[in-house]
Order: structure tokens, then C-alpha cells, then sequence
């Protein structure tokens, strides 16, 4: 492959990959990211393979492996070009069906459709799905249409034109100016305008200065970074190199890290098959610009998604936070002016120097531009990556793109931003999802995370959870965070456990003081905000827990009971056979009694209970009613009367 | 260097640029305390227990004066309601880990923390770093240094060094504000795991 040495020669090498593509040629694309691969998306690509050659057809059909589409609840996910046929769930048995009916045929396949669940209808159309029709995929979208591993790919849909718009028709300056004008705030937690970190890196002192790729995400249940970089690494590299330009760097850095193996796989072939084409490397498309870009592998440090700890991880360094009161972007990598941006920040680049400022500032609130790619998880009917405008109301994304709650249950309070977030309750359902929006409700953006929780969920134990991921997170290094945090833990899960005391939630609320005032990083600051929002909403639970030893949502161990009811057991002896510690008192015809000594509470009986008897109930704060005596147990079956 | 003017406690100091506010406060007589602070290393920034208020315009600002530089015209507090209640929390804290070294229990009296606020976990060592920062920037020998991170992080002697370099050494004993005898123990813990014999 011969370097590509200026903008016509990509445009020229652009037609010649396009003029090699016939757009009516039927295309089978399978979703194959990490989530699609744990689903069986890799046996279901075999089977493509193997049918379309057992067809006879590998000629006349494409088959690309893209990166994740984001409904990871329906995957492996098959879409059909140039139909755009839409198949989920897809199972190896059904490749042969989908190649003789859809490509042969040109036939829909009913069974793999979406259905409505509102209306029972099948949907043939992705565009036409709940699900994506309320997203705006401007950055997430191209995942869906290229196959990582493939750079040609990436240049058929026009990639690698930002970069040479960049370096050949506008001036570093210009190229800073844009992007600090489409007011481009950072994607990975704090929201700070890119556009000012990078103005300061440019206008701070010395030669060498570096741009890095925050790779590092570690919020339990947030993967939109991950499925970026493995289903679009171009995009993050072409951005960055138009950020390294635009601030005067020569060197990047790539934090990925090590258990995103597919990730780091694809990022290293995309910059191999970049430098091949002339995109990385010794005089970019002939501007003049030297540009490399160096992947390091993180070892799996929650607090290394912290800049200074991941700078000094990149040095080698114990991940651990600088104290000193200066940004990195002027000291940042061994001293030296260092931009570090997220992954979905530098997606963005491209975009805005392609279509311009005034095209991304269209999108997103008065604060807040562009869209935002939230990892939707926990008790919601369509589990995946949503990709939506700024401004968003939450109960749009919950309700309207996520499919509201299984299983009838009512919704309670979706916990945003990642662990250092904060749980926002029904009431400000409203909200627009924004940076200062959802600071103000008392939760944050972070990098996207965004788990939904159900009525059986306990306040006090999700505070608990976090801390608890927190606190074996912390580096250790300031006394706010390591023992602070190590109070607040205990406290809570005694609180959890029915062991909590008069003033305890006081003894919280003076803890978190400490760690927000005097914590060194961002870590340590916002390690109380999972205590915090839940304490602000949900002060009740608190109470019915310190106070009653009751746990309303009816989750805590400790301070529950199972208990079955005498007037609607029937005797089945189900929960009997199912219990796995032979706490269940029955007999044939005999009403079924939990014995509460051997109980271990761990709620078989309560799940396997028929429904139409919900004989097994939970109780919490209250004595369990004593057995009825033996004499009383027998049931008279009406049939045996007759 | 250049003079920088600024106000602690009321005070007008000069200090030169540079310096960090805790070293402008001791200079002129104020003190400050510090658990985790050495004249001859880097500043660490982990106690926390020097923290102090910025006033400015009609707002106030916590900031650990061991690592923030002085800036002109910066009017400082270094006792406040607010700063006393954080650092009586900070020492109620450590003192869950060594409630009897004797340079708690004197800031404990100063700031009325009571060492048994939290429940008592006894390991001594508070990750002041102090013995391991000494070993690496005074004499590099690196014969000390932390294993693991969070609430699991401890100190510890690496053997294959501790052996040659400790024995006449011991310059990290007395930094320890909690019990020298501490590190004392976690060297001969070190030694004991190790086979070879220390050279005289």
C-alpha cells in the first residue's frame, strides 16, 4: 500500500473503494461486538459463512462484521442490505433460513422481526423500532456500517475527510477555535470544555506536548467507550490526531484498558492500517504534520480513569493521583502540556470539523451540545447503547427507548454518572439529560452510565454497593477517601444488616463533608454522592431501616422474613421440594410453614410459589405471625368432599 | 525570585515564588500541623490534616497548604470552624489504627477528637508514607514501599534489599509518627521471610 499524499489522492482513493462497491448487492451485516460475541454472535458468523458457501453464493453476497449496534438486549443482531432488514436474537439455526428466504428469495423471515410489545406488530425497519427511533446516532450510528478491522470501510463513509480538511485547509488555530465554538464538553465525567483544555495545552510553554485517548472506563455496567473503540477505532484516531494538530503534538497515547481485549485488537489494527495509508505517521497527506500514536494497556485500576492517576500510570508508574494544585493540560505527562480527552469526546471531532460549530451546536441544550451515548442497564425492558441529544428528558430514554420496566414492576430511581453518581427518583423524570442538569439534581453525567431500578430495589443497599466498589477502588493514598470511605461502608452495611444506630446518618452526612472537602482527586471527592442522592430522595428508607429495622423495598437479608401465608397455601408442595436448606414444614395436604431457624432467606419459596396462589409474602420491620398449630394445617380438598 | 505578598491569620507574609503555603506559614512562626510532611521530600498531600481556607471575594475554598503554591494577594485562614471540624475528623480517623501514638493523641487534644469514635482496628501505620518517600528520595534504596491500594494497602520491606541496605540504616525508624517499633516489626517480618543472611 502506497502512502496517501494529500487530500486529492484520498478523495481519489475514496471513489476508487466506492466505484469497487455496488450498493445493491445484497450485504449481511452481524453485529460482533464484545456483547454480541458473549451472545453467540462469533457461531452465528461461522454459520454465515458456511451457508453462503454451501449456497454457492459467495460471490454474489458480502458478509461484514460490524461493531455493536447497541441493542445488545436483542442481539446477535442481522441486518440485511440494501433492504435494511432487521433480524434479532439470531441463533446459528437460523442462518440457513435467513440465506435461502431474505437472500435468495428476497423474502422477510416474520419469526426473526421485531414485535412491538405495544402494539404486537413486526417491524422490518431499524429506523422504524422504538428502540432507535428516538435516538440521534451521530456519532454511535457508523458502528452499525463498517467493519472495524476494515479501513476501507471507514473510507467509504467518508472517513479520514476531517482530518485532511484539517491539516491542508485550516490552521491549527482555526481548527481549536471550532471546536472550542461547538462548546465540545468532555464525555468522560466532568464535562469541562475541550476546546479551553486544549487552548491551554497550545498556549502553555514547551515543545513537547501530548494528546491521550482516556480509554479507561471501569463504571460498573457503562461499556459505550468500549463498544467506540471497538466498533469505530478510526473515528477516536482520526480525532485525536486533529486534536494533536490543533494543540501542537506529535506523540498520543492510547489508555485502554487490558480487559477490553477486543478493543485493544482493533485499536492496534487501526492504527497499523493508518500508518499504512499515510493518516499516522511522517507527513500526514503531505501537510507536514508527524503524528504517532502509542497504545498503553491499563491493568485495571478503576482510579487510572482519573487524569493525573492515568498519567502517572503511563509513566509507569503506581496509578495512583498527582496532589499539586496545577492541570495537566499545561503539567501533565512526565511534565510536560497533555490533553487527555475520552473516547467519545474524541469520536466528536471529526464530526464537528467536517459539518462545523454551527452544525453541533444545533443539537444538545444551552449548556450542553451534541448527543450523549448512555449505557442503559438494570431493570429495564431494552438493555443496551442509546445514543440521544442533550436535553433528552430521562423518562424519554427510560420509557420511550428503553421500553419502560419488565415485568410490571414500577420504577424507582435511575442512578446516573457511574458509581461517584447519584440516583434521581420519579418525580424528576423530566429532567434534560445535561452536564449542569443533572449536577443540579444532585447526580452527574460522568461518562454515561445509567442503571435503572425497580420498586424491589433498596436505596440504602445501592448506596452500600457503590461505596462498596469504591472503597476496594480507592488508591489509598489520602485518609478522606481510604478511611473515610471505610466508615462510611461499614456504617451502611450495618445499616443494611439491622445493626444501625441512633445518629448514624449524621455520622454519614459529617464523613462526606471530609471526603468533598478534603479528598485529593475526583474520586475521593464524589465518593459520598451514592450516599448523598439516595439520603436526599429516599431519607424514609434510611429512617425505616436505622429506626424500624425495616427495609420498605423489602431487599435487606437481615431484615427480612419469608413467611406463608395459612388462608392461601394449598398445599403443593413446591417451595417444599425447591428450598435448598429444608426449612419448609409440610406434609401432603398439610398448609406448608417456613421453619425461620433454618430459613436462609434466599427467596426460592417466593419465587416458585404458582401465581395463582402468591402464597409465600416477605416482611420486614414486623414479627412473623407464629405457625398455626398442626391440628389446623390439614386441608380438605373440595374434589375429595363430593 | 520574586517576592509574593499574602495574608495568613491576619498577617502580611512575604514569601518567595514557589513556595507552598505551608512553608510560607512556618516561616513566619505560624503553625500548621502535618502528619505526612518532611522538609526533605516531596510534598505527598495524603493526611490531609493541613488543610486551610482561601477567602476570596466574599467566598471561601479548602486547600491542602503542603502542595498549594502561594499566590499574591491570597488571604489565608488556617483555623476555621470548618477546617477544625475536618481535621478533628481526620484524626479521629487514624486513631481507629494507632489510638496510642502519642502525635494523635496531642492533636487530638487540640482539636477534642475522641479516639474512640470509630471502631478500632489496630494496624499502627497510618500511610503517611514517610518511611517509604525517605528510603526512595533520600537514600534510594527503595528497601520500603506500599503493596496493594485502598483500605489494603500496607507498608512493606522488599527482603532482598532490606537485608543489605537496613541494618545500618534505621533512618526511617524515628520519622514514624506513630510507634518506631512498628517498622521495626515489618523489617524483621520482611528478614525472617528471607533466606539469605544479612550481610555485616
Amino acid at each position: 500500500m502506497s502512502l496517501i499524499n494529500s487530500p486529492a489522492e484520498l478523495e481519489e482513493f475514496r471513489k476508487n473503494v466506492l466505484s469497487k462497491r455496488d450498493p445493491n448487492k445484497p450485504c449481511i451485516t452481524l453485529c460482533s461486538g464484545s456483547a454480541c460475541n458473549a451472545s453467540g454472535s462469533l457461531e452465528v458468523a461461522a454459520a454465515i459463512e458456511e451457508e453462503i458457501q454451501k449456497q454457492g453464493l459467495s460471490a454474489d453476497v458480502d458478509i461484514r462484521r460490524t461493531g455493536c449496534h447497541g441493542f445488545c438486549e436483542r442481539g446477535p443482531i442481522v441486518v440485511i442490505h440494501p433492504e435494511e432488514i432487521c433480524y434479532f436474537n439470531i441463533v446459528p439455526k437460523d442462518v440457513p433460513e435467513i440465506v435461502s428466504e431474505t437472500i435468495k428469495e428476497k423474502r422477510v423471515v416474520e419469526r426473526l422481526l421485531y414485535t412491538d410489545p405495544s402494539t404486537n406488530e413486526k417491524i422490518i425497519h431499524e429506523s422504524e423500532i422504538p428502540f432507535y427511533k428516538y435516538q440521534e446516532r451521530i456519532v454511535f450510528g457508523f458502528n452499525s456500517k463498517i467493519d472495524p478491522k476494515n479501513i476501507e470501510d471507514y473510507l467509504a463513509i467518508g472517513g479520514y475527510a476531517a482530518l485532511a480538511k484539517a491539516l491542508t485547509g485550516m490552521t491549527a488555530d482555526q481548527v481549536l477555535q471550532e471546536v472550542k465554538k461547538a462548546n465540545l464538553r468532555g464525555r468522560g465525567g466532568g464535562g469541562f470544555p475541550a476546546g479551553n483544555k486544549w487552548e491551554g495545552s497550545r498556549n502553555a510553554p514547551g515543545d513537547i506536548k501530548y494528546v491521550i485517548v482516556n480509554a479507561d472506563e471501569g463504571d460498573p455496567g457503562a461499556y459505550m467507550d468500549r463498544s467506540v473503540l471497538e466498533g469505530n477505532p478510526h473515528s477516536v484516531l482520526e480525532g485525536l490526531t486533529i486534536g494533536a494538530f490543533a494543540v501542537g503534538a506529535h506523540e498520543g497515547y492510547i489508555y485502554v484498558r487490558q480487559e477490553y481485549p477486543l478493543a485493544v485488537e482493533n485499536v492496534h489494527m487501526a492504527i497499523k492500517k493508518a500508518e499504512e495509508h499515510g493518516f499516522l505517521g511522517k507527513n500526514i497527506l503531505g501537510s507536514g504534520f508527524d503524528f504517532k500514536v502509542i497504545v498503553h494497556q491499563g491493568a485495571g485500576a478503576f482510579v487510572c480513569g482519573e487524569s493525573t492517576a492515568l498519567m502517572t500510570a503511563l509513566e509507569g508508574r503506581a496509578g495512583e493521583p498527582r496532589p499539586k494544585y496545577v492541570r495537566s493540560n499545561v503539567v501533565g505527562l512526565w511534565g510536560r502540556p497533555s490533553v487527555l480527552n475520552n473516547v467519545e469526546t474524541w469520536a466528536n471531532v471529526p464530526l464537528i470539523i467536517n459539518k462545523g460549530a454551527d452544525w453541533f451546536t444545533q443539537i444538545g441544550t444551552e449548556t450542553s451540545k451534541g448527543t450523549k451515548i448512555f449505557s442503559l442497564v438494570g431493570k429495564i425492558t431494552n438493555t443496551g447503547l442509546v445514543e440521544v441529544p442533550m436535553g433528552t428528558p430521562l423518562k424519554d430514554i427510560i420509557f420511550k427507548i428503553g421500553g419502560g420496566i419488565p415485568g410490571g414492576k414500577k420504577f424507582k430511581a435511575v442512578q446516573t454518572g457511574g458509581p461517584s453518581g447519584g440516583c434521581i427518583p420519579e418525580d424528576q423524570l423530566d429532567l434534560p439529560v445535561g452536564f449542569d442538569e443533572l449536577t443540579a439534581a444532585g447526580s452527574m453525567m460522568g461518562s454515561g452510565g445509567m442503571i435503572v431500578m425497580d420498586e424491589d430495589t433498596c436505596m440504602v443497599d445501592v448506596a452500600r454497593y457503590f461505596l462498596d466498589f469504591l472503597t476496594d477502588e480507592s488508591c489509598g493514598k489520602c485518609v478522606p477517601c481510604r478511611e473515610g470511605m471505610r466508615q462510611m461502608l461499614k456504617i451502611l452495611t450495618n445499616i443494611t444488616q439491622g445493626k444501625g444506630k441512633e445518629g448514624d446518618i449524621e455520622l454519614l452526612e459529617q464523613l462526606s463533608e471530609t471526603a468533598i472537602e478534603a479528598a485529593l482527586c475526583a474520586l475521593g471527592k464524589s465518593s459520598p454522592n451514592p450516599f448523598l442522592s439516595t439520603l436526599k430522595y429516599f431519607r424514609e428508607e434510611y429512617e425505616a431501616h436505622v429506626k424500624e429495622k425495616r427495609c420498605p423495598a423489602l431487599s435487606c437479608k437481615e431484615l427480612i422474613a419469608f413467611y406463608i401465608d395459612p388462608e392461601k397455601c394449598k398445599a403443593c408442595m413446591t417451595c417444599a421440594k425447591k428450598c435448598p436448606s429444608n426449612a419448609i414444614i409440610s406434609a401432603k395436604n398439610q398448609i406448608h410453614i417456613v421453619d425461620q431457624e433454618k430459613c436462609t432467606k434466599c427467596g426460592t419459596c417466593f419465587e416458585v410459589c404458582p401465581p395463582k396462589f402468591r402464597a409465600v409474602t416477605k416482611i420486614s420491620g414486623e414479627p412473623v405471625p407464629p405457625p398455626i398449630p398442626e391440628e389446623a394445617r390439614t386441608i380438605v380438598r373440595e374434589s375429595k368432599q363430593k | 525570585m520574586s517576592e509574593i505578598l499574602l495574608q495568613i491569620d491576619g498577617k502580611e507574609v512575604k514569601a518567595k515564588a514557589g513556595m507552598t503555603l505551608l512553608e510560607a506559614a512556618r516561616s513566619v512562626g505560624i503553625s500548621i500541623p502535618t502528619l505526612c510532611y518532611h522538609e526533605k521530600l516531596e510534598p505527598f498531600g495524603g493526611c490531609r490534616l493541613c488543610i486551610v481556607e482561601l477567602e476570596m471575594k466574599g467566598w471561601s475554598r479548602l486547600v491542602v497548604s503542603c502542595v498549594y503554591p502561594v499566590e499574591k494577594n491570597l488571604v489565608v485562614k488556617t483555623r476555621s470552624e470548618k477546617v477544625d471540624r475536618i481535621r478533628k475528623m481526620i484524626i479521629e480517623l487514624q486513631m481507629a489504627h494507632a489510638p496510642d501514638a502519642f502525635d494523635l493523641q496531642d492533636l487530638a487534644k487540640e482539636y477534642g477528637a475522641d479516639k474512640n469514635r470509630f471502631e478500632k482496628e489496630p494496624s499502627f501505620c497510618i500511610h503517611c508514607g514517610l518511611c517509604v518517600r525517605y528510603c526512595a528520595e533520600v537514600k534510594k534504596k527503595h528497601a520500603i514501599g506500599f503493596v496493594d491500594r485502598g483500605i489494603r494497602k500496607e507498608i512493606s520491606f522488599v527482603p532482598e534489599i532490606a537485608a543489605k541496605e537496613c541494618w545500618n540504616c534505621k533512618e526511617c525508624f524515628p520519622l514514624c509518627p506513630t510507634e518506631a517499633l512498628q517498622a521495626a516489626y515489618v523489617l524483621a517480618g520482611a528478614l525472617a521471610s528471607f533466606e539469605t543472611a544479612p550481610e555485616k
